[in-house]
């Protein structure tokens, strides 16, 4: 395909209509994509001054920076805020909402007025959030544990419970779009194995949002009436039971780590064949996976539980099923290794990030295993090997996964394309800080130090100040994006329909796309994924 | 190794030393697994980097590599499992004659009753090479309580008791943390356990505990309440003989059997009426609110000293199906 | 949205046109159908689990308090427990002949099934809230003065009570033991049936749109999507109160003595 003449004047999904009411009460899935955008970079933002905060303090042994109290509040916040207003949200609320109909070939989503809802739900629980955190905050960790939030804590714990009861209607109605999009409006000829497979994730993530986010969102219900109304459900003192509480908080959020690593794995798999100009190795198995990731991915909930004081013989089987439910994320990292293998590899930004998951997925998961193992729990459960732990796979896996696919679609869906030298440099900015920040927390986890520790024993400081040292770095490589990203939107070069000569039928319309995003309707005719019969990208589009 | 920057804990129990191999164990394979990944990563980047005139080849997949390495995983971690469940279950099955130690946790600090009477708070001594089982529960939030260089943890919750126990095999003072958020002083709530040789610990025994062994004041306190006038030593009086029941199976007069742990003997103490011997009238009053955590640890002790067994009987945490938790705490 | 590019001249644009509810990114009313039920079913799915949580909880407690949660279930009124349970079964029953009626294209019927649904519906949400002012009264909803004397009262044979007569101490503690246990039965009867209620009364809302909508001939044999998935919601609902009613109300109605 030849570079295809770019007008600037042709009609695209970004000025087909000007105005704000025309972006407020829009129902095209790619302006609701970019309104999702919007809103989770801010919460990004806050999220991550937290963090800041905490690393600050942490560089001393002795609380110095700020009482222990605003110390618990923003461990707290800076959990909730990445996980339930980031996390949860980023990879889908953006890039699915974006690409999935166009991926199936279809007009929009099945259901494109609640999409628009579902941001509009998400945009009123950050509200709540935000009106939580003005007016004192919440310190009961992220986790909410009873009967410390239930009865004990002096925070505002029921306006964050009820904002992440709400945000979780968003992610509800987001599942549900997805699902029912992929089963009704595939265009003619994509069958579900012709489906790319960055559909397949999505589609195992939205089973898990829609089954999941539901018990959450009574559990904090339950703690809200608890708080509000006295009644003793989680209070020993009263006849409740607080480890009732971790059972039902944990079937939800043992799933949702799910909700945050399948999409990542979900670009994974987009990226790596299109810069190995090769099909994606074991595609059934791959897709499957995604499906075993979601089913086994609900039972192993009570892995969390371990020193909590449930039975010696459900401890047993929880981790044994914790121990299968590695394989298929195994499985995902091996394929896309052998995906590699006889290809002819290019190394882009989008494929930096895509090396630097599989690395970072590989170490966080294993470190996972650690903790399956019951007798090693024992020792580093609510330790900073956990903390090191989940932001392998969360940071260093899921975030990786998004700047991988925001740089990959950025070019379709701004229609320009950003500085790739730039993109580079801050790829491995990010490998570099990430790396420094989070493996000293593995060492000085297995020493002992606890979590959610304001003060701690000064032998454990010289790993604090490396991972603080760490994050100060990794935050330039989260910033160097942001700068160059929106640079591009003025002054990055047009870009054309298929940069990368993709398959995938996103890549088949103009970049940006039309509001309807094709001109006729697609027949596939074509499995996903055939690289032989793609030409190469140009030089140009690879050594800028 | 180094003062200010330590590389290993320090392994100063019998758990720790068989943990510590099979962190080992999990490292060698993770890290032998890491560098596989990365090296095949590498040389695959550099091999078939693009190059002028050469076509990638398209290649499907392949069932035999795919079982090959969903097997062969599975049975790496089958090991991990093994290795971990047998650990577990050792450290969830506190040895018969494990001496033992009284453990209340509250906001922001360690409660501890030794059974032969000393009290501590935030410090625990213990001799080196002793069996010591911790029988623990907390006054108001859940706490847990963590000594890494034994390698042990275990959540202490309200209104129920759980268990820990460990055998030190190095003298030395060591970190004690609470391991579970439970408010403002959480990082504050820390101490330590001070493992002395067996002669020193003697000695600091004698000095601490004037006042008798834990099951002396469960005694004294056992007749200044009166529990003497019902539960009489030898011969039956309006109460059941408490002698030889710790431990054992109690028939209730509903037709149910259950065993004297400590938990029926708080329940018993707190709620009578909710178990009642079979033959006895339910006329035994209730001390709720007259007794506080210690000296209800103190007559549990006095009774479990009346049974022949060896006070080491642990009691049932977390026990599987819906085991009513005993009555609440104060 | 002025641009419509892409439909142009082709059988697919006659179709929209001819058809005002068929949404421009469907290709065919039958996709657009087959779209919105799925989507009802998949959600239907989520309300299972967000009730399933309390449920989980429920069965805990009851196991662990059977004696409190067979007095206090006892308490319930069973006549109008039934009495509702009749009411909403009817109301699932005019809400299915609707759909039939639209189904034939007979608005008449339809309007007039979808009007006893509201009735029937409003009669059961009239009647939840008579029992809860009784309930009120008899003071057993949590926080609200709540007092469960009157169980003890009922059930002092059956909570050993009457064996403990000689001593107030004992006796006393008991009756605390007593008002906790049932208190958590009340307040997860109060979720259950409130989060029910909730559940209702924006059902009803919903029928009034669609009652408005079959007024004003809106639905045809072809096309009667939203009556369609209004109606799977409204049976859930049911079906929820199905489960409800024995779980709550039946614990133990003829106690073992």
């Amino acid at each position: 395909m030849a570079t295809a003449v770019i007008s600037t004047e042709r009609k695209n999904y970004i000025n087909a209509e000007y105005g704000i009411r025309s972006w407020l009460l829009t129902t095209d899935h790619k302006r609701i994509a970019l309104l999702y955008l919007l809103s989770i970079t801010f919460f990004f933002f806050i999220g991550g001054f937290f963090a800041l905060l905490i690393r600050l303090e942490l560089l001393t042994p002795a609380g110095d920076l700020m009482t222990a109290d605003m110390y618990n509040k923003a461990f707290t916040m800076h959990g909730q805020i990445m996980v339930f207003f980031f996390l949860i949200p980023s990879i889908p609320a953006v890039l699915g909402n974006f690409l999935i109909p166009m991926m199936i070939g279809a007009k929009d989503l099945a259901f494109p007025r609640i999409n628009l809802l579902s941001w509009y739900i998400y945009v009123a629980a950050g509200a709540l959030y935000i009106y939580c955190l003005a007016t004192g905050g919440v310190d009961t960790g992220w986790t909410f544990y009873t009967p410390y939030s239930s009865l004990f804590s002096n925070t505002r714990v029921v306006e964050a419970g009820l904002s992440i009861f709400i945000v979780g209607f968003s992610s509800i109605l987001t599942g549900l779009n997805f699902v029912v999009t992929v089963h009704r409006m595939r265009a003619p000829g994509m069958t579900w194995s012709r489906l790319p497979l960055f559909v397949w994730s999505h589609y195992a993530t939205s089973i898990i949002m829609l089954l999941g986010t539901p018990v959450i969102a009574i559990t904090l219900v339950l703690v809200v009436l608890e708080r509000t109304l006295n009644l003793g459900i989680f209070d020993p003192s009263r006849g409740g039971d607080p480890v009732l509480f971790q059972h039902l908080f944990w079937f939800y959020s043992h799933p949702a780590v799910y909700i945050m690593i399948l999409p990542s794995m979900a670009v994974m798999s987009e990226i790596i064949p299109c810069f190995s100009r090769k099909r994606i190795f074991g595609y059934t198995f791959v897709a499957m996976s995604s499906i075993a990731i979601a089913a086994i991915g609900f039972l192993v909930w009570a892995h969390h539980m371990f020193v909590a004081g449930i039975s010696l013989y459900s401890a047993l089987v929880f981790s044994f099923l914790s121990f299968l439910v590695a394989v298929p994320s195994a499985v995902k990292v091996f394929n896309w290794t052998a995906t590699m293998y006889k290809g002819s590899v290019s190394f882009s930004t989008p494929m930096l990030y895509a090396m630097g998951f599989i690395g970072l997925f590989t170490i966080g998961g294993l470190t996972g295993l650690f903790l399956a193992t019951l007798g090693v729990d024992v020792h580093v459960h609510d330790t900073y090997f956990v903390i090191a732990h989940f932001h392998y796979v969360m940071v260093g896996g899921a975030v990786m996964g998004y700047l991988g696919g925001m740089h990959f679609w950025w070019p379709k869906i701004s229609g320009r394309m950003y500085p790739e030298g730039w993109g580079r440099l801050a790829a491995l900015i990010v490998f570099i800080g990430f790396n420094l920040t989070f493996f000293p927390q593995f060492l000085v986890g297995y020493l002992g130090m606890p979590r959610r520790y304001w003060q701690y024993p000064p032998e454990y400081q010289v790993y604090n100040v490396l991972s603080t040292a760490g994050a100060s770095i990794l935050a330039v490589g989260y910033l160097l994006p942001m700068v160059y990203l929106l640079w591009s939107l003025r002054y990055g070069k047009p870009a054309p329909d298929n940069p990368w000569q993709a398959t995938g039928l996103e890549w088949r319309t103009a970049s940006p796309p039309p509001t309807f995003n094709f001109d006729e309707t697609p027949e596939v005719t074509w499995e996903a994924y055939e690289y032989d019969t793609m030409p190469l990208p140009d030089e140009v589009t690879l050594e800028r | 190794m180094f003062d200010n920057l330590p590389l290993w804990p320090t392994a100063a129990s019998s758990h720790a030393r068989y943990e510590d191999w099979l962190f080992l164990f999990l490292t060698v394979v993770s890290a032998a697994m890491t560098v596989l990944i990365f090296v095949v990563i590498a040389i695959f980047a550099m091999k078939f980097r693009r190059r002028h005139g050469r076509e990638a080849t398209q290649i499907e997949g392949s069932l035999l590599l795919e079982i090959g390495w969903s097997v062969a995983p599975l049975g790496v971690m089958m090991l991990m499992f093994v290795g971990g469940a047998v650990l577990y279950f050792v450290m969830r099955t506190p040895p018969r004659d494990s001496a033992q130690v009284y453990v209340v946790a509250k906001q922001w600090m360690w409660k501890l009753q030794h059974m032969e009477g000393p009290r501590e708070i935030n410090q625990l001594h213990v001799p080196v090479d002793r069996d010591v089982e911790l029988i623990m529960t907390s006054q108001d939030v859940i706490h847990s309580f963590y000594v890494p260089a034994f390698r042990v943890k275990q959540d202490v919750i309200p209104g129920r008791y759980t268990t820990l126990w460990f055998r030190a095999t190095r003298p030395g003072t060591y970190h004690l943390f609470c391991a579970q958020f439970c408010g403002t002083m959480h990082s504050g709530m820390i101490g330590e356990v001070v493992v002395m040789e067996p002669r020193d610990y003697q000695a600091w025994m004698l000095n601490a505990a004037p006042s008798g062994t834990l099951a002396q004041s469960g005694m004294t306190l056992f007749q200044q309440l009166g529990c003497n006038t019902c539960h009489v030593s030898e011969t039956q009086g309006r109460g059941p003989v408490l002698k030889g029941v710790f431990g054992n199976p109690v028939q209730l007069d509903d037709g149910r059997t259950v065993i004297a742990d400590e938990n029926y003997i708080r329940e018993s103490i707190l709620v009578p009426a909710a178990k009642v011997v079979s033959g006895f009238k339910p006329i035994m009053p209730s001390w709720q609110g007259q007794v506080n955590e210690e000296q209800l640890n103190e007559l549990i002790a006095y009774i479990k000293s009346l049974s022949p067994a060896p006070a080491g009987e642990a009691v049932t945490s977390g026990a599987p199906g819906g085991t009513a938790p005993p009555p609440p705490a104060q | 949205m002025s641009d419509r590019a892409g439909i142009g001249e082709t059988p697919l644009a006659v179709e929209h046109e001819d058809r005002p509810e068929l949404r421009h990114h469907f290709a065919d009313v039958e996709q657009q159908r087959n779209a919105a039920t799925l989507g009802m079913w998949w959600f239907l799915g989520t309300e299972i689990m967000f009730f399933g949580g309390m449920f989980c909880a429920y069965l805990v407690y009851r196991r662990w308090y059977f004696p409190e949660f067979a007095a206090a279930s006892r308490s319930l009124s069973l006549p109008i427990g039934t009495f509702n349970t009749t009411v909403l079964i009817c109301s699932s029953l005019t809400v299915a002949m609707s759909v039939r009626a639209a189904q034939l294209g007979n608005r008449k019927l339809q309007v007039r099934m979808l009007l006893l649904t509201l009735l029937f519906g409003l009669a059961f949400l009239g009647i939840k809230t008579k029992e809860w002012g009784d309930k009120y009264k008899e003071h057993h909803i949590p926080t609200f003065a709540f007092n469960a004397h009157d169980l003890i009262e009922d059930n002092q044979h059956l909570f050993g009570l009457d064996k403990l007569q000689g001593d107030p101490v004992k006796l006393r503690e008991r009756e605390a033991e007593i008002q906790q246990h049932s208190k958590i039965f009340f307040s997860l009867y109060f979720a259950l049936t409130g989060m029910h209620a909730i559940h209702m009364i924006v059902g009803v809302g919903i029928f009034v749109v669609v009652t408005w909508m079959a007024y004003k001939g809106r639905f045809t044999p072809e096309y009667h999507t939203p009556l369609e998935i209004a109606g799977l919601y409204w049976h859930f609902v049911d079906i929820v109160w199905i489960y409800l009613f024995p779980l709550l109300y039946l614990i133990d109605r003829k106690p073992i003595s």
